[in-house]
Order: C-alpha cells, then sequence, then structure tokens
C-alpha cells in the first residue's frame, strides 16, 4: 500500500505524469519535498487546494495523509 | 442519450410544473479554436454537482432540477453542459438555471483546455466568471 497523489488539470503538465505512489505517511512538509519544485511553488499559492480521500481540506498544510490514501492536488477550475 | 432527449426526458417528469428553462453550453468556434477537453476528478465532482442540484432546489421553488456537464474531447459548436429547472412559475426557473451555470463555471471541479494552431492552452476562469458568482452570495 502506499498514498496515491493525483495531478489534476494544469498541474499534470506541470508534474509530467498523472500521479505518483508514495510510501507511508504524507504531511504537507513531506509532499512539498516529494513533487517537483515547480509544482511545490504552485501548492503553496492559496487558489490550489488539496484533497485527501475525497474531502476538500480546509487547511492544506494539515494534509496528514496514510497507506491507502488518495491526495488530489486541485488547482483553480474552470467549467460550462 | 442526445441533449434534446434529455431535456425532453426532464420536461416530460414534471407534467405539472408551470414551465421549465434550460441553458445549452457549447463549444465557441470563435478564434482558432480546434477542440475543447474537459476533465474532473469524480470523487469530488460528481458529489460536487449533486450538492449544487440541491441548493438550487433549496434557494428556489423547483419542481426538478437537472445538472449535466460532459467530459472528454469536444470539437466547435458541440455541447459542453445541459442544466434545465423546471418550476410553477417561470422566475423560479429561470433563476435557478442561471445560478447552476454561474456555479458550474466557476465553482465546481473540472478543468478545461482548449487546442489552438498552436498546442494546448489550459483555462482559467475569468473575471466576469468569479463576478456573476459572487452574484449570489
Amino acid at each position: 500500500m502506499s498514498v496515491r497523489i493525483l495531478f489534476l488539470g494544469p498541474l499534470r503538465d506541470l508534474a509530467g505524469q498523472d500521479d505518483m505512489l508514495v510510501e507511508g505517511t504524507l504531511d504537507w512538509d513531506r509532499l512539498l519535498q516529494t513533487v517537483s519544485p515547480q509544482v511545490a511553488a504552485q501548492l503553496r499559492e492559496e487558489r490550489v487546494n488539496i484533497a485527501c480521500e475525497g474531502r476538500v481540506l480546509a487547511d492544506k498544510t494539515a494534509l496528514m495523509a496514510e497507506d491507502g490514501d488518495e491526495v488530489a492536488l486541485l488547482p483553480p477550475v474552470s467549467g460550462g | 442519450m442526445s441533449i434534446g432527449e434529455a431535456l425532453a426526458a426532464f420536461n416530460a417528469s414534471y407534467p405539472d410544473a408551470g414551465g421549465t428553462a434550460s441553458f445549452i453550453g457549447k463549444v465557441r468556434s470563435d478564434d482558432d479554436v480546434k477542440a475543447l477537453e474537459l476533465t474532473h476528478y469524480e470523487p469530488l465532482t460528481i458529489p460536487g454537482m449533486e450538492e449544487l442540484a440541491q441548493a438550487a432546489s433549496e434557494k428556489f421553488a423547483l419542481a426538478g432540477v437537472l445538472a449535466w456537464h460532459r467530459v472528454g474531447v469536444m470539437t466547435p459548436g458541440q455541447p459542453i453542459v445541459l442544466v434545465a429547472a423546471a418550476a410553477a412559475h417561470r422566475r423560479e426557473a429561470f433563476d435557478a438555471v442561471d445560478f447552476l451555470m454561474d456555479h458550474l463555471k466557476s465553482a465546481s471541479w473540472f478543468w478545461k483546455r482548449e487546442r489552438r494552431d498552436d498546442g494546448w492552452h489550459w483555462i482559467e476562469p475569468r473575471d466576469q466568471d468569479r463576478r456573476d458568482l459572487a452574484r449570489w452570495k
């Protein structure tokens, strides 16, 4: 088991991949160290959100993902 | 099911409503846009749309509400989104459709990019979209 990080929308292009797997617990600091510096810079911006297990975090720096969790990185949306 | 069939089925579901208002959003054929791609994140997108439909039902006096959004690659002229609201009176139906579209444009979990002559470009909500959304706050 591992934590799956999903790159959505433009973050997928920036990361150069759809997703990545990391072993063990994933918190905010480790997430920033795990992704590329370009993606980390985006994550620090207020307009980028993070969801863990289908719930958008009110405070993304409180991220605490365990083995088996899915963490989605959510850039600003544009639908319709 | 086509847009027309969906709208007809929705309308037929509410025979006692005074009216049904609807909006179809399509890929614009302006500039040099060759294609549009919509992506989503289902664990958030589907519950989010269900909550949006519920919010519209509570905010306006509706008999029923329909919110349908496509994902994938679409070409100019093709439909992207269909929303409809059935209500006893037209104002509630019109307003509900307006409300649903403003939220689908800039507050739902979709990402949109368009392909032009020089490649793909990601689209962000315009300031106008954000102002439209703020009207409902």
